[in-house]
């Protein structure tokens, strides 16, 4: 296990892509077949179930460092995390296991029936073998979900750079149902794929944020527009006689939407569908909060298929009669959806997204500003020519959403506050990079919890450079996303543009003060969005 | 608290009624010992300053060339209307202190902040018997080990080879006074050129000034030529991370140096390349031992986890009560997570 270990600690220091691929291809070439399918599944969210219950644990491992209940429940609100409170509180010495990771997972599967003086026998011998980061791995492994500083784009990446592979043939190789106990990784990763698992889906094609020189260029002869709909994307696939749905997040939801399975009985063998599961009713759909409540239930009662039905909106055919057609123009497969796939429709479980008919950027951008009257949360803009592609890519699909506009700028004055908060540093402005210089440009009053305000007045007060008045100036460390409604020109303001509703979105501590946005994406905004 | 004891705790610090001295005094006050030159503990403002002779260097920087500052040594005994004072090495940083005050048999020890592994730099941490014990508690959780200090240099050496090799420049942040120094001693001998952020110059040419052994280093602001940042390591503090000011060292790998880092979240949210676990103060079972090691009965709980690290004494037998002073605030709240 310590090359697994020492792969995710360094993908944990190194903040840099190319490192990071760097680490995965040397432990994809090191490491034995039996690990790597194991790392894959840890990668892609496939962790075994647990063994043991989480509560056994922390007793343990209190009852093993010598410290009362309480005193680890403390240590454990500091740290944040389980697996790693664990591992920090345990006794240190030096690891002297030399178990492989997928030897790990076996013996924890044995763990399965055994009883509880059993189970607590081998997770205390299995701490005293480790220590430092490989003791908090296995921890992880143990109960936690294993959190990785790489995205699984990344693994594909490095994955199909080593195996000299199509990016997005091997994200289609990873998804779906595969279980790292009885699929070895050439099958999984390098033999040509003969008899398919019926339920695998296509790898999503995201899109991207629209970019200015899209709204400059597009023309209804190269362009559809359709209306964004704020749901859960999924993918429909019938094939050998089963229906199978699943969400984005690669999770098979097929049973929690019952009333979507009588679609079996229309679709012809081997079709697979790119939409949107929406709540709808009455004709439009329901806000995604109703969406959600239904998801959160484990049974899905008469009620809440009366209040909460669903309806499947297709964006998109990926897979028609068996043959994938994800290579062929947008426009042709629009035409099989339009064509074949609409005869499906049926208002209460089943649609074909529509198209937003328009001849001008103007009608363009008056029916945008529309969206919300038409239940929808803006428009996708899909290229006609474009292949149906693997993740997020740039060029052929963008979103172009409504507002809030937001921006990430940096706190740089704060102000006490009144009421409630008195004595309390509330009212902050924030200002983005123009070259070296910030430049103010919005104050804003709310958005964060108690917690957080508590939080960024200790520090206003640490940090604060100069006084005028009430007035503090702060330190330009901290970032905050900025959201807004609207944008406009203003020669009252330092920044020339004055934000409408300003308020914060977020923290965000992951970003350095010169990450934060410039004056010139104030000023893009602006154009694209300015009255 | 009885207000008769030796020491009492008043709104703007540790007193000693008797004597009429402030012990760390986060308000002016007429007589203020120091047990060292941190801002959290050395503020400025009081008519008359005593500390440990090697405190003096610095608290001139800090507090002005003209401050009224006697000092003395580690042990030698003063007397203040008749309470008898000494100091003791808290194996902090250079000149950090223990108070011990005496008065009528009765016997209180304050440690400022400490740690009791022996750093080189620093005069090493010597426990003192007393009969009440007020201790500093930033890492009073038992979730802080400190590996030993050779462990942690070996890694912040090989880290910086890795960025050499690389052509990269090796940015180490951590506070300008006790931890640079330490960093300094500790990477010599240092093949390779090391510039420093203003405030970590400072204080570094202070030192050298008064005599104390430690390697000549450039600033940074003197250097007009970014290729000589080329595979350098820079020394600053942590309030540089995510300014402009980093821009010049580009690329550069970034190490935060603090105990604080032994925590992946706190780590994670510096968004720093690296984070090495190198503390200026006790762990928690350096705590332990030094509270034992006094054999005191009475026990005060300072800055950090006051309220978890008091509850764990009582629970073991002793009296302990937490304290809330304004020692220790930068760190909860800095966003750099560094030490004082
Ligand atoms: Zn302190
Ligand atoms: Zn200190």
């Amino acid at each position: 296990m310590k090359e697994f270990a020492d792969l995710l600690r360094n993908l944990d220091r190194n903040t840099k892509t190319l490192e990071k691929i760097k680490a995965l291809k040397t432990y994809f070439s090191n490491a034995s077949d039996e690990d790597k399918i194991w790392a894959l599944a840890l990668f892609t969210g496939r962790r075994p179930p647990r063994k043991i219950k989480t509560a056994q644990v922390r007793e343990w491992a209190w009852e093993k460092a010598g410290i009362p209940e309480w005193l680890f429940a403390e240590s454990y609100q500091h740290v944040g995390d389980l697996a790693e409170t664990v591992a920090l509180i345990l006794p240190q010495h030096n690891s002297i296991s030399q178990k492989s990771l997928h030897e790990w997972f076996a013996e924890l599967e044995t763990l399965k029936k055994a009883d509880d003086e059993t189970k607590k026998a081998y997770i205390l011998k299995a701490w005293a073998s480790l220590s430092g980061f490989e003791l908090f791995v296995f921890n992880k492994l143990l109960m936690g979900s294993l959190r990785v500083g790489v995205s699984q784009t990344l693994v594909i990446r490095a994955l199909s750079e080593m195996y000299d592979q199509e990016p997005s043939g091997m994200a289609h190789r990873l998804m779906g149902q595969w279980n790292p106990f009885d699929i070895r990784f050439d099958e999984l990763i390098i033999q040509e794929n003969t008899a398919q698992n019926p339920s695998k889906p296509y790898p999503f094609f995201l899109a991207y944020t629209i970019e200015n020189h899209v709204y400059e260029s597009i023309s209804p002869l190269e362009w559809f527009v359709e209306w964004k709909w704020d749901g859960i994307r999924s993918q429909i696939i019938f094939r050998e006689g089963q229906l199978f749905i699943w969400s984005r997040g690669e999770e098979l939801v097929t049973d929690k939407f019952p009333e979507l399975h009588q679609l079996a009985q229309h679709f012809p063998e081997g079709t697979v569908l790119d939409g949107e599961i929406l709540c709808y009713a009455d004709g439009h759909p329901l806000p995604f909060s109703t969406l959600q409540q239904r998801i959160g239930r484990k049974n899905i009662t008469k009620k809440i298929l009366q209040e909460a039905p669903v309806l499947f909106m297709a964006y998109d055919v990926l897979e028609w009669n068996g043959i994938d057609i994800r290579e062929k123009p947008h426009e042709y497969r629009r035409s099989v959806l339009e064509t074949y796939v609409a005869e499906f429709e049926n208002d209460s479980i089943f649609k074909v997204s529509p198209l937003v008919s328009w001849n001008t950027m103007d009608d363009l951008s008056r029916l945008h500003n529309e969206s919300r009257t038409y239940y929808a949360e803006g428009f996708m803009l899909k290229r006609k020519s474009a292949a149906y592609q693997t993740g997020r890519k740039k060029g052929d699909w963008y979103k172009w959403k409504v507002k809030p506009l937001s921006v990430d700028a940096v706190l740089v004055y704060a102000q006490k506050g009144h009421g409630r908060r008195a004595g309390l540093f509330t009212d902050y402005t924030f200002a983005v990079w123009k070259g070296e210089h910030l430049v103010p440009f919005a104050k804003a009053y709310s958005g964060l919890t108690d917690k957080e305000i508590r939080e960024l007045d200790a520090f206003i007060k640490q940090n604060t450079v100069e006084k005028f008045g009430p007035v503090r100036t702060v330190n330009p460390l901290r970032v905050f996303e900025i959201g807004f409604e609207g944008i406009q020109q203003s020669s009252r303001h330092k920044s020339g543009i004055a934000v409408r509703f300003p308020r914060i979105l977020r923290p965000r501590p992951d970003k350095y003060a010169h990450e934060a946005d410039t004056l010139e994406n104030l000023q893009n905004l602006l154009t694209v969005y300015g009255v | 608290m009885k207000t008769k004891s030796l020491l009492s705790f008043s709104p703007s610090g540790i007193y000693c009624p008797e004597a009429d001295v402030q012990i760390d005094p986060w308000r002016p006050a007429e007589k203020a010992i120091i047990t060292h030159a941190h801002s959290d503990h050395a503020r400025y403002g009081s008519k008359h300053y005593l500390a440990h002779k090697d405190s003096e260097a610095i608290l001139r920087l800090r507090l002005g060339n003209d401050i009224s500052l006697q000092t003395v040594e580690y042990g030698e005994p003063f007397y203040i209307n008749g309470v008898r004072f000494s100091l003791h090495p808290a194996g902090h940083i250079l000149g950090s202190a223990q108070v011990r005050a005496e008065y009528k048999g009765e016997v209180w020890v304050v440690t400022g902040d400490y740690k009791l592994q022996d750093d080189g730099f620093s005069a090493p941490f010597e426990p003192v018997t007393c009969h009440h014990f007020i201790t500093e508690s930033t890492f009073g959780l038992p979730i802080y080990h400190w590996e030993p200090q050779e462990t942690i240099f070996a890694e912040i050496k090989e880290w910086i080879a890795e960025n050499r090799e690389k052509g990269i420049t090796s940015v180490l942040l951590g506070y300008a006074l006790g931890k640079m120094q330490r960093i300094l001693t500790r990477l010599a001998p240092l093949d390779y050129p090391v510039f420093a952020h203003g405030a970590v110059y400072n204080v570094n040419e202070r030192l050298r000034e008064a005599g104390y052994a430690l390697p000549p280093i450039q600033q940074v602001s003197e250097v007009s030529d970014k290729k000589h940042f080329k595979g350098a390591l820079v020394l600053a503090t942590g309030s540089a991370l995510g300014t402009p000011w980093m821009k010049r060292f580009e690329p550069y790998s970034v190490g935060n140096c603090s105990g604080w880092m032994a925590v992946r979240a706190s780590k994670n949210r510096l968004n720093t390349d690296r984070g090495f676990v190198l503390s200026d103060h006790a762990d928690w079972n350096e705590l332990n031992r030094a509270v034992e090691a006094t054999g005191a009965e009475n026990i005060y709980v300072t800055h950090g986890f006051t309220s978890v690290f008091s509850r764990w004494l009582n629970e073991k037998g002793l009296h302990a009560q937490e304290l809330k002073t304004l020692y220790g605030v930068e760190y909860e709240t800095e966003n750099t997570l560094s030490e004082a």
